[in-house]
This record gives structure tokens, sequence and C-alpha cells, in this order.
């Protein structure tokens, strides 16, 4: 046996190259991407507060109370502060992209893309706006 | 401004090396110069064994693609003048298997293009006589931007999914199959729909969106797909709401 590779014409050896586990930091868009989906984590753990808000708000007062208080932790204060940041990362880099997906044509003519996102980012506004005035008017 | 500029190319020859090496190439330094030019100099008069592959030199064929300081570019139209000083490197594109130095091999693609039925299907086709299938500007317009790709391939090097799912059928592909989808002379939807919609189409597609990045010709397959997941979304809720309206 030779100590050289094995080759021949016919079955030419290939290299093939594997992927690095590290391949999301490779350039900024891939990292980009990565932290994008990662943004599902913290959707999720604010679907799981809110949940667990509904719950302490149906066992009374008193342990409504209670969740006030374990918000107010430095812990919590910090997850919710990450987590906010994550869930706004997540929100801007969808709409962002939202014109991607969406190919709206009226009479014919693809509407533009920033018509697109401006509406998506109106919606958003116009909905955070009826909530904060919901919570707030009392 | 230099008089050269170094050239650090990936080189497998596979009768003598277990895996690829870089070789480093001093090449005269010209404005107009392409990074495809600098291959053909050293190529010409330096090293004779320098394998790579190209054709038009004008973005046209779609031969000469390849990864140009990690990015995938066509190397026709890559200007050495973006890249000093250098040194500029050069390698094959990511996860096609190389077959030597720049050159990979793209059987993989060849297949998963046929898959996708990337030409027009009649249900039945009207005789000659009847005339050619007549076509509005706007109707064109719906899919013109899929039919300028050349097959090059830098969307599939881009795509960290084709890289860790090699089964998937890929940014390139499923944008040709959108192209025929979207051609109102076109009635084969629902025969690309079966393939499209598997666990191997559009589903694998996580949206990391480089492919529409590095498309020199402006396909943005990353669009087509995302618009063909909604299609095929609803055709899903149709045929659960209507089972005997989607046959």
């Amino acid at each position: 046996m030779s100590a050289g590779p094995h080759y021949t014409l016919y079955h030419p050896r290939w290299y093939r190259r594997r992927v690095s586990v590290w391949w999301w930091l490779q350039n900024r868009s891939y990292t980009g991407f990565v932290l994008r989906e990662l943004t599902s984590v913290f959707v999720a753990f604010f679907a799981v507060v809110a949940l667990w808000q509904l719950r302490a708000f149906a066992q009374g007062p008193e342990a409504y109370g209670q969740f006030l208080v374990r918000l107010r932790t430095p812990l919590f204060l910090v997850l919710d502060t990450v987590a906010f940041l994550f869930v706004l990362f997540h929100a801007i880099t969808w709409f962002n992209l939202a014109p991607k997906a969406m190919v709206v044509r009226l009479s014919g003519k693809r509407v533009p893309d920033w018509v697109i996102v401006g509406s998506n980012y109106a919606a958003w506004l116009v909905l955070s706006g009826a909530v904060a005035f919901v919570l707030l008017r009392g | 401004m230099p008089s050269t500029v170094a050239l650090s190319v990936a080189r497998y020859r596979p009768e003598r090396d277990w895996e690829p090496t870089f070789q480093t190439y001093e090449v005269p330094y010209r404005k107009d110069w392409v990074v495809l030019d600098a291959l053909n100099h050293v190529k010409d008069t330096v090293d004779g064994s320098l394998t790579f592959r190209w054709s038009c030199r004008m973005g046209v064929c779609g031969s000469c693609g390849m990864k140009v300081n990690g990015t995938p570019k066509l190397t026709c139209a890559t200007f050495l003048s973006d890249y000093l000083p250098g040194p500029i490197r050069v390698e094959p594109l990511d996860y096609f298997p190389v077959v030597r130095d720049l050159v990979v091999d793209l059987a993989d693609f060849m297949r998963k293009l046929k898959q996708v039925k990337p030409w027009i299907i009649r249900k039945e086709e009207p005789p000659p006589d009847e005339g050619e299938y007549l076509q509005t500007p706007d109707q064109l317009d719906t899919y013109k931007q899929f039919s300028m790709c050349i097959n090059c391939m830098l969307c599939y090097s881009a795509c960290p999914i084709y890289g860790l799912e090699p089964s998937f059928i890929g940014p390139a592909a499923i944008a040709l199959a959108q192209r025929y989808n979207m051609d109102s002379r076109d009635q084969g939807a629902a025969e690309r729909l079966k393939i499209l919609s598997e666990h191997d189409g559009i589903w694998q597609c996580t949206f990391v969106g480089e492919c529409t990045k590095v498309c020199p010709k402006h396909v943005d397959p990353a669009g087509a797909i995302q618009q063909y997941k909604l299609t095929a979304a609803t055709h899903w809720v149709k045929s659960l709401l209507l089972p005997w309206g989607t046959r």
C-alpha cells in the first residue's frame, strides 16, 4: 500500500470540507441570523410570564401582589431588560424582512418595499399606543 | 498604487494532497484587472497546473464563482482594486466537493434542479397554428427577476443551511421553480408543490438571507422561498378546509 492518497482517473478523490460548529461566527450576518433565531426563546419567556401573571391574577389580590414583588427583584429586572432587547431585535429584524415574503400587487404593479415595512411599523405603533392607552388610562 | 498584489490561492491536487493548501502568487496589479484576469495571468505565465473554471468573462455564464476573501463572488466581476493592498484569498465555493484547486463538482445541484421541473408545463399543448402564448408586460414582470439566474452557485455557497443539511433543494433551484410557477403560461405549479413543500424543500430554509446578498444577478432567492412558503401554507389551509377543491 502506498502512503499517498488514493486516486484514479475515473474515481477522483474529492475533498469535502466539514462545516465548523462555529460557522455562525464567520460573518456578521450569520451571527445576526443566529441571534434572531435565539430571540424566539425570549418571546417565549414573555409569553410564560404573561401566563404566570394571569394565574396570579386568578388566584386573588394577595397572589398578584406577590407576583408584582417578585417581578421587582434584581434577577427579574435584568432578565426582563435582556428579554425586552431581544424582543425588540426580533420585531425590528422581522419587520425589515417582511417585504421579502409579502409581495403585494396593486393594479399589476408591485407595492414598494418601504410601504410594506412602513405599514408594519405603523400597525406596531398603533397597537402599542392602544395598549398604552388602556394601561395608563386609570 | 502598488505594482503587484499577492494572490493566495487554494490548491488541491487529489493525486498528491490530502487536503487543500494555499499557494501565494505575486501578480501585476492593474486597475482594470479582475480576480479572474489575475488567475489567468498565473495560469499563462507562472503555473499552468492551476485549475479553475471560467468562460464568458462578463457575468453571464456563471462558471467562475469562487470565494474571494471569504465571500462568494463571480471572479470576472471582482476587481483587484477593491482588495488592496492584499493579499487576496481565493478559494473554491463552500459546501460542494472540490475536484481540483478551485473547481467544485456541481452534480448535486444539477440533480436538484431537474427535480423542480424548471420548464413550462402545460396540461394540453395547443396546436402551433393557434399562435404563441401571449403575455402582458405586467405578467412578465412577476417572474422576470427569478429568470435572471445564471446557476453560478454563489447562493449555495453562501447558505449555511445547505452546508448543514445537504439534502436541502437550495436557493437557486427553488427560485427557478418559482420562476415557472409565476409564469402565466405555466400550469405545473401543483407538480412542483409536491417537491417544494416536502421536508427538503422550502421548509428547510430559515431565512438567513445571504443567498440574496451574494447573488450577482439580483435574483433574490430568499424572497422566492419566503413567498413560496406563503403559497404552500395557503394551499395547505385550503386543502384542510376544502379537501375536494385542491385536487
